[in-house]
């Protein structure tokens, strides 16, 4: 069953676990932007998420609390963007950035006193039975509930995005915010809770980055896993089944690279450490080649504020 | 406007810290850059345990000022500047990828001191080098990794492959294989000193290789945090004693004890005795602590390794004693002959056993 020293069954269980944190994160910014916003502030509010999340879990003694925790906290922090951008029509990519710094400075002050602290641990969700069978076990069997969830997740925004009347309506905005207006729906409330959605996706995947996959908490934890968030939305050209590609292919390279080291393996680690960047260009550059004017399925309306007075 | 404010006030500090330095100071303020947050809990926190041991020893006399999570390159030279220029007496650059941002700028402020951490460039008279001999506590660590390892396969996440880790390295597999012949050593490059996610990944891909002793040379604690999660799984604290995981897979550590030094030097600025150096102190200069070696370590193992640290402490033993080859099989140490000093500052290659190369 080794491939070069490595068992690829370990290997796709450790990659869907390692992709949670960046896949949650990643479907929300997807929702956040098909409603025509760009939140530019995704690291801040996983740090946040992973902070929150940490504190709850570590008070109550209750990971499921700690998610809970963690997703309230990057929806709060998103609601600063919100106000921001929807109701004082601040530029995005500036409020996004300074989100994302704000993020990290309020983390590392509201962490002090928490390092070195374990956190309940989040188990693993089907009794050993099942996660002990050969081969399908530890991919399908052996995880956390949160890894599931994420992928139910995905699922679910394809399914309401695709078809579902809410998902029409962020499409509708998100593509044009004037013809959504004249027809009555409210764009920037809309939006605001689109924003809180993918505030509270980030904060949830940071939370997963604090107590399950490392468990504890230090200061920039989330190590710009949020700006990888960023990047797969727009090399899933933000369709929430390639999101899911993009994040495992992202976090499958970062296990593989590791994995190949430890098994001796002569491809220099540089090159590994490279790939996922080099594929998004070369999907970007494919995509973009096939459509003329119109880049890679972008929403028309991402990054423009609206204001019913136009 | 804003220029001429500069220059007006870096004349002013060049000034200012010119006539000070032959009779000695009344005040200083020291500074220190530091590569990760001061919550790693690893190597800058204490870095800047070290500063508060300043601050307690001197009391008013001295002022300290440290700017966290510096990244290591152009932004480190900004950093530094504006240290010089707001006044700072000695500046510690406490990460070996300050070495050349410390060194521009201390041309530029040549009465400011300059101190770099794990460094080997002094090429202006007010720059000093201070590292600690960390590879004695490897020492350690890798007798009690080859006694402790049950599958025979340990681990070791490296953060850059640059001397300071490879001697890590090589001094940890050199008496892990002295304890145990058949043990064999992964290691890892995980091209960060702070990324925990990161960290415990490496260690989750070496531990899904069947290693039971993971050895890391990372900042942060997250190595130890994933350990923990499977049974049977040792490691080691790694600049910071760690000792909330005590009662899970954290056996030992390698404690770095920068205070003793930051007090010395600081305090040879306030009476006048400063001289530039290249400080290189281990176990037996108190810069380099083994932690508390516990339970889950046999009484005769723990016994040996005690004696093995006391031995290099006591100058009696060198953990880099011949013969030694290299990777390659070609001859370094002949039978008896100890490293030299410049050997192990500018190492580049790993000792005959260990399998995988160095990443150039």
């Amino acid at each position: 069953m080794d491939l070069g020293g490595i068992n690829p069954v370990i290997l796709i269980a450790t990659l869907m676990a390692s992709a949670v944190p960046i896949l949650l994160a990643a479907l929300g910014e997807t929702v956040v932007e098909r409603a025509g916003v760009l939140n530019l502030g995704v690291e801040g509010m996983m740090v946040i998420g992973a902070l929150g999340g940490f504190i709850v879990a570590v008070q109550t003694g209750s990971p499921v609390m700690g998610f809970i925790g963690g997703a309230v906290a990057g929806a709060v922090l998103s609601l600063i963007f919100a106000a921001l951008t929807q109701v004082f029509l601040a530029n995005q990519v500036a409020t996004g950035l300074a989100l994302t710094l704000f993020g990290l400075g309020v983390s590392s002050l509201g962490g002090q006193g928490y390092n070195g602290i374990k956190p309940p641990p989040t188990g693993q969700l089907l009794p050993d039975v099942l996660a002990d069978l050969p081969v399908v076990g530890p991919i399908l069997f052996g995880h956390d509930w949160v890894v599931y969830f994420s992928i139910l997740m995905t699922a679910v925004l394809w399914w309401v995005l695709k078809s579902t009347r809410i998902g029409l309506i962020i499409r509708a905005v998100g593509e044009s915010h004037e013809a959504a207006h004249a027809l009555g729906y409210k764009v920037n409330r809309i939006r605001l809770m689109c924003i809180a959605f993918g505030g509270a996706m980030a904060g949830m995947g940071g939370a997963y980055v604090s107590l399950a996959r490392v468990p504890q908490w230090v200061d920039g934890i989330t190590a710009g896993a949020g700006w990888i968030a960023l990047a797969i939305v727009v090399f899933a050209s933000w369709k929430p089944w390639r999101v899911l590609i993009g994040a495992y292919l992202f976090g499958g390279i970062t296990v593989l690279q590791l994995n190949l080291q430890v098994a001796g393996s002569i491809i220099p680690v540089e090159y590994l450490s490279m790939a996922p960047y080099l594929i998004t260009i070369l999907v970007l550059v494919i995509m973009s080649a096939g459509r003329k004017g119109k880049v890679n399925g972008a929403p028309a309306a991402l990054g423009q504020n609206f204001h019913a007075s136009r | 406007m804003k220029r001429r404010n500069l220059l007006a006030s870096a004349a002013m500090g060049l000034m200012l810290a010119s006539g000070a330095f032959a009779q000695g100071m009344d005040k200083v303020k020291a500074c220190f850059v530091y590569v990760g947050p001061i919550g790693d809990g690893g190597w800058t926190f204490q870095h800047h345990d070290g500063a508060m041991q300043v601050q307690a020893a001197y009391g008013d006399k001295v002022e300290i000022q440290y700017q966290e999570n510096v990244p290591e390159g152009a932004d480190a030279e900004r950093v530094l500047t504006q240290m010089a220029l707001g006044g700072c007496n000695i500046i510690f650059t406490t990460s070996f990828g300050y070495m050349d941002p410390t060194n521009a700028v201390a041309a530029k402020f040549p009465d400011v001191k300059f101190e770099h951490a794990t460094g080997f460039k002094r090429d202006h008279a007010n720059v000093s080098t201070y590292n600690a001999r960390f590879y004695e506590g490897r020492a350690v660590q890798g007798h009690i990794a080859g006694k402790m390892t049950k599958s025979n396969k340990i681990g070791y996440i490296a953060s850059f492959p640059i001397p300071e880790v490879i001697m890590g390295i090589n001094s940890y597999y050199l008496h892990a294989k002295k304890a145990n012949p058949a043990v064999e050593l992964s290691v890892v490059w995980a091209f960060t000193w702070f990324d925990p996610a990161k960290e415990a990944d490496a260690a989750k891909a070496l531990i899904d290789q069947g290693v039971d002793v993971i050895a890391a040379h990372t900042d942060s604690t997250a190595p130890l945090a994933e350990a923990a999660k499977t049974e049977g799984v040792i490691g080691f604290g790694q600049a910071s004693d760690m000792a909330e995981y005590k009662d899970g897979p954290r056996v030992s550590s390698i404690i770095d004890n920068w205070g003793p030094y930051y007090v010395k030097r600081v305090g040879a600025l306030l009476d006048g005795t400063y001289e530039q150096i290249d400080a290189w102190e281990g176990i037996a200069g108190g810069e380099v602590l083994i932690g508390e070696i516990t339970d889950k370590v046999p009484a005769d193992v723990k016994a040996e390794a005690e004696a093995l640290r006391d031995a290099i402490a006591a100058g009696t033993y060198h953990p880099f004693t011949g013969p030694i080859n290299k990777q390659d099989g070609s001859a370094w140490l002949a039978e008896g002959a100890t490293a030299p000093d410049g050997d192990l500052l500018g190492m580049n290659f790993f000792v005959e056993g260990i399998v995988g190369d160095i990443p150039q």
